[in-house]
């Protein structure tokens, strides 16, 4: 009776999961009548304005990706380390996104950083670049924080520090040569989710009118019939991708950690 | 007759035969423990009896009814655990409430049930608690109080002792005991522990590798382990080799001393060597009246363990342990000392290999 | 030793190195935050009112809302029931565990596709000229829309939030059932309980804060969506996130002031949520620390 149930439940979901998956892959072939092409990627391929805001969302994720670890790490080590009394007031912060919804971050940044402001964020396209950037930093705070804080939580931060500083090492050694090393599994971990996450955002870069992937796709989508479903396909692969690599690193750093 | 009967279970996890051919009678009120090290099938025989593994071949039959195909949740059997097991998100109270709940006890009987299962584990004001609020032996008198609360028939425990310090485990100990006795609840325990099990027990079966090696109260399994794996598992054990004399009257010879053993006539033939056995407090330190032989060993080690002393000595090209007891006016023996050694043959435990 | 202890007499030391974290979190984070929910209460000149918030109080902004909590809710709902039964399934007992890792890291990929592709995906899946539904029509004559499909909808917006949110609850509800100890289950059978009565008086109130935790993110993940909404279902779609987009964009409520409010009362929704699962939780975790 609860097998019957339990083979039930998984059916009906692992259908519902491969429908859409088959659904955008098959859709995608067919942009020549009749026969299953790839007609639908090579014009997407072939689209500069493909070409032009997926390479901005890739350099955009880049930096987003610079700026969480030089962020994260040394404050996520530091709480750790010494002021382990403000764990709960740091963790409460970096869930907050998950609670605010972007749309209303977006929202304040325009009206805070705007042309008049203290700060004229957007009143050039760098400093609104530097804004996105920052927003994405702010999406993907929770998921960094939480891999780094549990790659620490498996090395003794104390006595590392301990056994660093007794030999010499400054504070800046200690972070770049002794803690980033420990965790990297982790932050790698971190840094391909963020990734995932910013590669297809939408709603920042929109309200932000940067030329992203994410707005991109969206007029594309409006547009055009089968370039969608490959769009679907092309993203579909880079979130697996994402996922495959922080698996990778994940059973690397475990295997790493056991040699040691 | 007997209450609780295994007959010939085997219990078979993929090529591995966990127990084979394991047959067993247990009286009305008996306090049987399974003892043996870890892998030598003896929680799987307590969990075959529970009902959470179906035996894969031979049954077990609780006051002349045979359960072997029944659920474990109609087997009217009370069970305690390692790691207590109490449902976290309940009371100290509905824990122990709980066996009679799912029955569908009224209320009324339910409360005058568990204030009587609290009384009787000493903790009657701690029905408003939660288990994380307890103390480690706390939780499992608990435990206790829950088995019992639904009147089982058998009682199942699954070294309850073993995640506790040495004190609480020493003191539930016979508190499990006492408590046994008092309701004379037919109890089974598996441990690993051999001063635990002949503390507790009626009887003791002492398993090793799936098959029962001994069953016998704790008397003749100490003092007469028929195999040597027994002998080896439970207490300390000297082993000497000794030159038999004369096989039909038992007479050996150890260094230079005659000596009579107890299971004359002898397997072995005269000439041959034979390997015997003492245990540390049938080698008493001293000159003694009544014992047959004596031998001069060399002290290697002194042990002051309180009541008893433990010496390792050589004696006779063996390396021996002995226990005496502390004296008050007489000081323990001098490491690198001579001390002289009374022994007796009919102590002597022939082993079979 | 030495050099720890020194650094901690030093108070203000100490707090050099959590700085720039709180200064981002402050700048990027917390002011714009703060700027919105002022905002509400603020009138164009900068004087206090409660006018924005009582301006909420119209036909097309009152939908919104309610149209956005439906949504939220039962795609929060159903997430947690079916990624419950599935994470069930693929744990407890011994049916499909080798479905396990599979699973596991499909919903991983699954729970961050989102956004603009996934609704693409539906779209040519079961959208107006999808796969699906042209099959369906072709080969048995099923008309979807006939049937009260519509996947530019509510309800199409719900089914397609659930490729995110089921996967996202397997993920999180998947280690609290593995924290669900063998002894409870075979301690629960010994005294008598059946499966159900197991579940009910043991497995399912220690899961609860788990479940009510995945539930209040769901509904906040659900919430806040917008490029999915916007990618399916283009601006005319009257969800909260929808309009605030538009009256970012172009002003379409005729008060920039009433934008404010509207994201406020986001953010109020989103918190509401927060603090009942809060609530909740204390009340079915009385027996932890």
């Amino acid at each position: 009776m609860s097998r019957i149930f339990a083979w039930g439940a998984l059916l009906t979901g692992i259908t519902f999961f491969l429908l859409p998956l088959y659904g955008m892959t098959d859709f995608s072939l067919r942009m020549r009548r009749g026969v299953y092409s790839l007609d639908a990627y090579r014009a997407v391929l072939a689209d500069p304005q493909f070409q032009a805001t997926f390479g901005y969302s890739v350099i955009m994720a880049l930096f987003t990706i610079a700026f969480g670890i030089l962020l994260v790490v040394p404050t996520a080590y530091w709480v750790r380390l010494k002021m382990p009394e403000l764990r709960p007031v740091v963790e409460f912060i970096t869930l907050l996104p998950l609670v605010i919804p972007a749309i209303v971050i977006v929202f304040g940044y325009i009206r805070l950083y705007n042309t008049s402001s203290w700060l004229p964020l957007t009143g050039s396209a760098m400093g609104t670049n530097i804004l996105l950037m920052f927003g994405y930093a702010t999406l993907a705070l929770p998921y960094m924080y939480r891999a780094v804080d549990t790659g620490l939580r498996t090395i003794d931060v104390g006595t590392l520090t301990e056994a660093a500083q007794s030999l010499g090492a400054g504070w800046g050694t200690i972070l770049s040569r002794i803690i980033l090393p420990n965790v990297l599994g982790a932050v790698l971990s971190g840094a391909f989710l963020t990734f995932a996450i910013v590669i297809g955002e939408f709603t920042m870069a929109a309200l932000l009118n940067r030329p992203a992937f994410g707005p991109y796709m969206q007029i594309l989508g409006a547009n055009r019939a089968y370039e969608p479903s490959a769009l679907a396909v092309i993203a579909f692969a880079i979130t697996w991708a994402c996922m495959g690599l922080i698996q990778l690193v994940t059973r690397f750093s475990k295997h790493e950690r056991a040699k040691a | 007759m007997s209450f609780l009967t295994l007959t010939h279970l085997e219990k078979t996890f993929g090529q591995n035969r966990v127990v084979k051919d394991f047959s067993l009678d247990i009286d009305r009120g008996e306090f049987i423990s399974l003892l043996g090290p870890s892998g030598c099938g003896k929680t799987t025989v307590l969990r075959m009896i529970a009902g959470f593994e179906q035996p894969t071949a031979g049954g077990i039959t609780i006051d002349g009814k045979d359960v072997t195909a029944l659920a474990a949740n109609s087997r009217n059997i009370g069970m305690m655990f390692q790691a207590y097991a109490l449902f976290p998100n309940m009371t100290v109270a509905d824990n122990v409430a709980f066996g009679l709940k799912v029955k569908g006890a009224p209320k009324a009987e339910r409360e005058a049930r568990v204030a009587e299962m609290l009384a009787l584990i000493g903790l009657a004001d701690l029905g408003g608690r939660y288990p994380f609020q307890l103390s480690g032996g706390q939780q499992q008198r608990v435990a206790l109080a829950r088995a019992l609360a639904p009147r089982p028939s058998v009682l199942l425990l699954d070294e309850p002792l073993s995640a506790l310090d040495a004190k609480v485990r020493v003191s539930l100990r016979n508190q499990i005991r006492q408590i046994q006795q008092d309701l004379g609840i037919t109890t089974i325990f598996v441990t690993h522990d051999q001063e635990e099990a002949m503390s507790i027990s009626d009887r003791i079966v002492v398993m090793n590798g799936g098959v029962a090696d001994q069953v016998g109260a704790p008397f003749e399994i100490y003092n007469r382990p028929t195999t040597k794996f027994v002998a080896n598992f439970v207490g300390t054990l000297n082993t000497f080799e000794v030159e038999v004399a004369d096989a039909a009257s038992g007479r050996v010879m150890l260094a230079g001393q005659g000596l009579t053993l107890p299971n004359a006539p002898l397997a072995a033939r005269t000439g041959e060597k034979l390997s015997v056995a003492l245990r540390p407090e049938a080698l008493r330190l001293g000159r003694l009246p009544d014992a047959e032989a004596l031998l001069t060993a060399q002290v290697t080690d002194v042990h002051f363990m309180g009541s008893v002393i433990r010496v390792k000595a050589d004696l006779a090209g063996a390396a021996v342990s002995l226990d005496t007891f502390n004296r008050p006016d007489t000081p323990p023996p001098v490491v690198g000392s001579a001390v002289e050694v009374s022994l007796s043959g009919r102590d002597f435990i022939l082993l079979q290999a | 030793m030495a050099k720890p202890v020194i650094l901690s007499q030093h108070l203000p030391l100490r707090w050099l190195g959590v700085l720039p974290f709180f200064a981002f979190a402050f700048l990027f984070l917390i002011l714009p935050t703060l700027y919105i929910v002022i905002g509400a209460f603020r009138t164009p000149q900068g004087g206090f009112t409660f006018d924005n918030i009582i301006g909420l109080n119209t036909p097309t902004i009152l939908n919104a809302y309610w149209l956005s909590i439906k949504i939220s809710f039962w795609s929060a709902l159903l997430g947690c029931v079916i990624g419950f039964a599935m994470a069930a399934a693929i744990t407890v007992g011994n049916t499909a565990k080798g479905l396990r890792n599979p699973l596991m890291t499909f919903s991983g990929v699954a729970s961050n596709f989102a956004g603009v592709p996934l609704a693409f995906a539906f779209i040519a899946t079961v959208g107006p000229a999808g796969i699906i539904t042209l099959y369906l029509r072709t080969e048995f004559g099923i008309n979807l829309r006939a049937y009260g499909w519509n996947l530019l909808s509510a309800w199409g917006l719900i089914v397609t939030y659930l490729f995110f949110q089921i996967p996202l609850m397997i993920l999180i509800i998947t280690p609290a059932l593995d924290g669900l100890k063998r002894e409870w289950r075979e301690a629960a059978a010994i005294l008598g309980a059946t499966g159900p009565q197991y579940w009910r008086m043991i497995g399912f109130p220690i899961l609860l804060p788990s479940i009510l935790g995945t539930m209040a993110l769901l509904f906040a993940n659900a919430f806040g969506a917008v490029a999915t909404a916007i990618a399916l279902t283009g601006p005319q779609l009257n969800i909260a996130p929808i309009l605030l987009f538009s009256q970012i964009r172009g002003d379409v409520l005729g008060n920039p002031n009433l934008g404010y409010a509207l994201a406020f009362g986001m953010i109020v929704i989103t918190g509401l949520a927060n603090a009942v699962y809060i609530w909740l939780r204390a009340r079915s975790e009385r027996w932890l620390k």
